[in-house]
């Protein structure tokens, strides 16, 4: 087991290394910061002064590998435009993103799975029909109209729910969270079930495909041999045969909501990281946008591991361990 | 509650039909048996030939589209038919218990022995946790495997194919049932595990009293188990007597091309015979006797539907041309 986790460690800290070169070339070639962030009337002295302060002067390889070397020391540089430690501008906005991720995720479990069970254990009833017609409204209406048409309905017309930012905070482990207070909640609500929306849909047709696919099974027939409640039957052994395709799928699903909910975040003026990265992309501040993604690899790597511990909770046939060698 | 006289099982003009959109599979149709207390029978048959669904069919776990459409199952008088699905849930596995066929399939990958033994225990006795896991263990060294309580805490697939199938025997005896349904038990296992398996099954039949049905394809097996046999072919009973005489003495030809299939040592040589043509499917079923295509002795007599007559003192049979000359050959 130790050796299965060190192993998982080594391939991502490679997958950190491959990953900030690929981002560091990448923003290279898109274009100069140096065009967008000197105001144009400056004249050449202080051009050259600015570059050289930004450390853009050096050659790339020379560049990287300054940054490499702090970024050994947790030092991932200086924004361009907030001349704040990009370290320091992502973690301040993260705990924002991250509830209304966490907030979205679990409405989709609570939401999907019982719809999602139903629809699969009764596929021929009216109500499964409409659940997965329902679904595929979720699949492919667009976020963004989905939340002006919240914003309009439930903010505008109704006046029930704010439709902007966070609301107030309390602090928690050191961060501001709003989903300690009553208002924040209010506040999380709409954005959390925009960003839900495709979720619960995704949850619903998994789950349904493995309760199709589960109740058909030899073990299911038995369990029912054996006189057991049909409660016990869907609730136990159905229902943990299912939950494996669906934790694989719900937390890739986590971790892209968190990188990339940036046209809800937007829509909703929530202030987390999905905002920021837009912001730093338009004004190619580099520092930002490697130290982010380097954030995001390394969370998609932590929820892979955590998925697959998770399988072992769930499947005793899969056991983890380093494989050869 | 009933007399000692009365059987165990008794079915009767048991009807169960498929309404599929291709149209109605006749899985079951028409058939009828009883079942004595401590007594075993075989049902025997192809694959296709209805035996599964009967047996599924007395447990009350047809699935739609499947749907049992007349005839009555008669189980210590009760008529099983009639019931409702939780008095039928409060039968299964208690009173009547069944063995499914593939073992590696039956018992559920991602739960414990102990738990899928335990709640079997407690669905339908009210007995602590601890007194359910104490006949859980029991149960497990009663059906011959070792260290029970250590076994208690593993996962199906720590098991072997007999020793799941084993697990599974030991589940279906938990409430000490007065029927168990065995649906083709020893098929996947090899032949030594089967011999086991069969010996202590017969054991505990005669010792207890269960009435067993057990659905098999393969004859030797029913020939050393069973006190009478049910040939089945395309949903019907076709011969129905106890077991040496069907064997010794089939009267039905497809019991004949039946034994004379099956590989002895007595033939060593000669080439193996076989039934000719295939089973007809049970969808737009012709009318007259169902196997009359394949049958060397069919006429147009065949071309009506064979009553299940009694041919012989204890032996029926659905046939207008039986092997009788044969029979009384031998019997002379």
């Amino acid at each position: 087991m130790s050796v299965y986790l060190l192993r998982r460690l080594l391939q991502a800290v490679a997958v950190v290394f491959a990953m900030s070169l690929i981002v560091f070339v990448g923003v290279y070639a898109i274009g100069d910061p140096v065009e967008i962030l000197i105001s144009p009337d400056a004249d050449q002295l202080e051009r050259e002064r600015a570059i050289a302060a930004l450390g853009l002067d050096l050659p790339l390889w020379e560049q990287y590998f300054v940054f490499l070397a702090r970024a050994m020391q947790g030092d991932l540089g200086r924004s361009f435009v907030f001349n704040e430690p990009a370290l320091r501008l992502i973690l301040q906005r993260m705990p924002a993103t991250l509830e209304l991720a966490f907030g979205a995720t679990i409405m989709a479990l609570i939401i999907g799975l019982p719809l999602g069970l139903y629809a699969g254990l009764r596929p021929h009833s009216p109500l499964s029909r409409a659940i997965m017609a329902g679904s595929i409204l979720g699949f492919s209406l667009p976020t963004f109209w989905v939340g002006l048409m919240l914003i309009m309905v439930f903010a505008v017309q109704l006046g029930w729910l704010p439709s902007t930012g966070r609301g107030p905070t309390r602090e928690l482990l050191g961060l501001q969270w709003s989903f300690l207070t009553w208002e924040g909640m209010r506040h999380m609500l709409m954005p959390a079930i925009n960003l839900s929306l495709f979720k619960i849909s995704l949850v619903i047709r998994l789950t349904r495909a493995g309760v199709r696919e589960t109740i058909l099974q030899d073990y299911v027939k038995f369990a029912r041999a054996k006189g057991l409640r049909p409660a016990r039957v869907v609730g136990v052994h159905v229902f943990k045969n299912i939950l494996i395709p669906v934790v694989t799928v719900v937390g890739l699903e986590l971790g892209s909501t968190i990188a990339f909910s940036v046209v809800t975040e937007s829509v909703f003026a929530w202030p987390g990281m999905g905002k920021l990265i837009i912001d730093s992309i338009n004004v190619l501040d580099r520092p930002v946008i490697v130290a982010y993604l380097m954030i995001i690899v390394l969370m998609f790597i932590t929820i892979n591991l955590v998925v697959d511990l998770t399988y072992s909770v769930l499947d005793p046939r899969v056991r983890l361990e380093a494989k050869g060698t | 509650m009933s007399g000692a006289a009365s059987p165990t099982l008794e079915v009767r003009n048991l009807r169960t039909h498929f309404f599929t959109r291709a149209g109605v599979v006749k899985a079951v149709d028409d058939v009828s048996f009883t079942v004595p207390r401590g007594k075993v029978l075989g049902l025997v048959g192809e694959s296709g030939s209805g035996k599964s669904v009967t047996g599924f069919s007395i447990i009350g776990l047809v699935d739609p589209p499947g749907r049992v459409v007349s005839g009555e199952i008669l189980f210590q008088g009760r008529d099983l038919t009639r019931l409702s699905e939780e008095e039928m849930r409060d039968l299964r596995g208690n009173r009547i218990a069944m063995i499914f066929q593939d073992p590696m399939m039956t018992l559920n990958p991602v739960l414990r022995i102990d738990t899928q033994m335990i709640e079997t225990v407690l669905a339908h006795a009210r007995v602590s946790r601890e007194e359910a896991r104490q006949r859980a263990r029991d149960a497990l060294g009663m059906v011959g495997i070792p260290s029970p309580e250590e076994r208690l805490h593993a996962y199906p697939h720590q098991f072997s194919g007999g020793m799941r199938q084993r697990v599974a025997i030991a589940i279906a005896l938990l409430h000490r049932p007065d029927l168990i349904i065995a649906d083709e038990p020893t098929t996947a296992l090899d032949v030594t595990i089967q011999g086991q398996i069969l010996a202590e099954v017969q054991k505990l039949s005669a010792t207890t009293g269960t009435a067993l049905i057990w659905i098999t394809h393969d004859l030797s097996v029913v020939a050393g188990l069973a006190d009478e046999i049910a040939v089945m072919y395309a949903g019907r009973i076709v011969e129905r007597g106890p077991v040496a005489e069907v064997l010794d003495r089939p009267l039905h030809p497809y019991t004949v091309g039946l034994i004379g299939s099956v590989p002895s040592r007595n033939r060593r040589g000669e080439p193996l015979r076989q039934i000719p043509g295939m089973t007809p499917s049970l969808l737009n079923l012709p009318p007259g006797c169902a196997f009359r295509a394949r049958c060397p002795r069919a006429d147009e007599a065949c071309r009506a539907e064979p009553p299940m007559r009694e041919l012989l003192p204890g032996r029926e049979a659905r046939c207008f041309r039986p092997h009788l000359e044969a029979a009384a050959e031998t019997a002379a």
